[in-house]
């Protein structure tokens, strides 16, 4: 409503009133899928669990903090617990040690759950393609967004968690908890070894 | 203290038990006699004039599958009173155990811990002998020249 400045407004401002209810039905009853209005309110309030493992941990607090704020995203906090969080983000290389850590974190999660996997080494091993690196978090858990970058900047991974709101309002509600993405398994033979290793 | 001034102190204290010395881009290397090193890290520390409070680490190297002795534990020590600094070396072989510095230095219990992790050099005496940074499980030691990059098993 326009503020006005003089008292013989006040009549005007009435006439104005009653015009915007007659045309908006008086802000009455609003009709919808029940699936639609689901998965709108899942998407504009997903709250996600921290889970910074290394590097692309700074660049997720970039994300958080009032530059590239989330919070006008609706992640509005991030949970400590993974049973109050709603998308887990996994940020940094995940180690031989810590990917069982990761599954049981991932587990005890309550549906619906997502998972963003950010940056190169979450996603594929990054530049540590040796012994103690995961290649790829999607080893161990199923990854609904990529995210590419060493580290990604804020802006990709808020972009990432809009395009994860664009996937959850097309999805249908039993298809997020029956059909996750795929978790990859072992690809590579076990190494041979050579006559001369002890 | 000057390096040559430390190196006669420890020669004339411990001459037969020292294998090789070195002096290079001013900085001195000492390789000692595996069963001789607790003393010799002991002298180092208590020694006025010496005073190595500082064990800045504790490493292995690999010098090759073929080579006899096999590995080398590397000791790297400060001074904090006196400024000045030293390397001590070991050399053994795979089943050969090393006596564990831990009763001389707190610092070396983590260090060498990484290094049996690593390289699979066994420490005598040590308190907790067991990996540290791969899982406590996994079999291998990384570090090895032949142990491949990317490891046995993903």
């Amino acid at each position: 409503m326009m503020m006005s400045d003089t008292p013989m407004d006040e009549e005007q401002r009435q006439q104005q009133l009653a015009e915007a209810q007659s045309k908006s039905g008086q802000m009455g009853i609003l009709t919808a899928r029940f699936e639609d209005l689901i998965q709108w309110a899942r998407k504009s309030s997903m709250w996600p669990m921290q889970f910074g493992l290394a590097c692309c941990a700074i660049e997720m607090m970039g994300m958080i903090s009032s530059r590239n704020d989330i919070a006008r995203f609706g992640a509005e906090v991030f949970r400590g617990s993974p049973r109050q969080a709603d998308v887990m983000i996994v940020a940094g290389r995940v180690s031989q040690k810590m990917a069982p850590v990761v599954k049981h974190l991932y587990d005890q999660m309550a549906e619906p759950k997502w998972v963003i996997s950010m940056g190169v080494c979450a996603s594929a091993g990054g530049m540590f393609d040796n012994y103690a690196i995961v290649q790829g978090v999607d080893h161990v858990i199923p990854v609904d967004i990529y995210v590419p970058g060493c580290p990604p900047r804020p802006e990709m991974l808020l972009y990432a968690m809009m395009k994860l709101q664009e996937k959850i309002e097309r999805q249908r509600m039993h298809e997020q908890i029956e059909q996750k993405p795929k978790v990859q398994t072992r690809t590579e033979p076990i190494f041979p070894k050579k006559a001369y290793m002890k | 203290m000057d390096n040559q001034q430390q190196l006669e102190i420890l020669r004339d204290r411990f001459g037969p038990e020292i294998v090789e010395w070195k002096e290079q881009w001013g900085e001195l290397t000492v390789v000692v006699k595996p069963e001789a090193i607790v003393r010799v890290c002991e002298f180092l520390r208590d020694e006025p004039g010496l005073e190595y409070n500082f064990l800045s680490s504790v490493t292995g190297v690999d010098l090759g599958v073929d080579a006899n002795p096999r590995f080398e534990v590397v000791y790297h020590l400060y001074s904090i009173p006196q400024r000045h600094r030293i390397r001590l070396k070991v050399r053994v072989n795979e089943d050969q155990p090393v006596p564990t510095v831990t009763g001389v230095w707190k610092a070396a219990d983590w260090y060498e811990r990484e290094t049996y992790d690593f390289f699979g050099v066994t420490f005598e005496g040590h308190p907790n002998l067991r990996r540290i940074m791969m899982p406590d499980d996994y079999e291998g030691h990384p570090l090895r020249k032949d142990f491949p990059l990317r490891g046995y098993r993903r």
